[in-house]
């Protein structure tokens, strides 16, 4: 893969998958994983989000992006248990602001770091014009 | 008062039941300041570490801790999965390879859990934490010459209790800021029960459940 790879965390299955499909709209091309809820449950869970991650790995690098606290802290640990935790960033931003930005970095060629930075910007952007 | 694999088991065993008898009460505590799901989340991890250990033939502490490690990984869903992983993973790094320590080992590796917890959870004493529980009960055990079961209890209950009268500064809770005040922690809860029924694993010695 030759573009930055985004793995979206959630506590609900269906907003990880649902936000999955809406980038995918806008940005073709760009390999996203869903990993959301837990056996079907409300929750995250370290060792699926372990298996997301490996499932889009790309040389240019991985970026997480997660909705509430529990999901940082097992991003944390998937991270950890793997081989090989080059290249993997996680990102203190909004998610669906924060992955919309990182979707659209990513398909026009960003490096991990822009793509990282592309989605913690979606803190500040306005989205009423003023 | 060594501590063996057969206690191990018996403490995991009995730190299950109390959770499943404390799943309604962990899960209001929860709702009160944070996600309500403490009880139903630790009810289903420590179920599911029952489960393994049942399966499993332990001739080794690290082993068994990180079967229970591994079991609230995955079931557990919520905060307290990687939260109690971390603490059961360093004890199991600590433990690797001995199936028979002196009390004092054991104090170290749960030593080693606490500094997971702090890392994982980036929490210190004060914050309305499991760390207000867990600081002072494995200073207590490294600190003390003679350790004794009952203090443990009593300082875990007090520190749970005192939790109370603090302001939430980490997790679902902070977002409440001083109306966080009034409600015991459900985390140091979990981690009162995790101290009881660690003593009276101690105290029962060698039988079996």
């Amino acid at each position: 893969m030759n573009t930055v790879s985004i793995v979206l965390v959630s506590h609900s299955e269906e907003i990880a998958r649902g936000l999955k499909k809406l980038l995918e709209q806008v940005q073709p091309g760009v390999a996203i994983a869903a990993c959301g809820g837990m056996d079907g449950e409300i929750g995250t869970n370290a060792f699926a989000i372990k298996e997301a991650i490996e499932s889009v790995y790309s040389e240019k690098g991985v970026l997480v992006l997660f909705d509430l606290g529990s999901g940082y802290l097992n991003t944390e640990m998937a991270i950890e248990m793997l081989d090989n935790q080059e290249n993997i960033k996680i990102s203190d931003a909004p998610l669906v602001e924060g992955a919309y930005a990182a979707a659209v970095e990513s398909g026009i060629g960003g490096s991990l770091e822009e793509v990282l930075k592309a989605s913690q910007s979606a803190k500040e952007y306005r989205k009423i014009p003023n | 008062m060594d501590i063996t694999i057969t206690k191990v088991k018996n403490w995991i065993l009995q730190l299950n039941e109390k959770i499943q008898d404390e799943k309604m009460y962990l899960t209001e505590l929860d709702q009160a300041i944070g996600d309500g799901d403490h009880g139903l989340n630790m009810a289903r991890g420590f179920e599911e570490a029952v489960n393994r250990i049942d399966q499993g033939d332990f001739h080794d502490l690290g082993q068994l801790f990180k079967t229970v490690a591994m079991a609230l990984l995955s079931k557990v869903g919520g905060a307290s999965g990687p939260l109690y992983g971390t603490v059961f993973m360093k004890m199991s790094s600590t433990l690797n390879g001995k199936s028979e320590v002196s009390i004092k080992e054991f104090s170290q590796a749960l030593k080693d859990g606490l500094d997971g917890l702090k890392m994982r959870g980036k929490a210190e004493v004060g914050e309305k934490t499991m760390v207000d529980v867990w600081e002072p009960v494995v200073r207590y055990l490294l600190d003390s010459e003679k350790i004794d079961t009952k203090e443990i209890k009593s300082l875990a209950k007090m520190r749970m209790e005192s939790t109370k009268d603090l302001e939430a500064k980490k997790g679902r809770a902070s977002y409440l800021g001083k109306r966080s005040i009034g409600h015991i922690d459900p985390g140091s809860r979990s981690s009162y029960l995790f101290f009881a029924t660690l003593a009276d694993a101690i105290d029962q010695g060698e039988s079996a459940e």
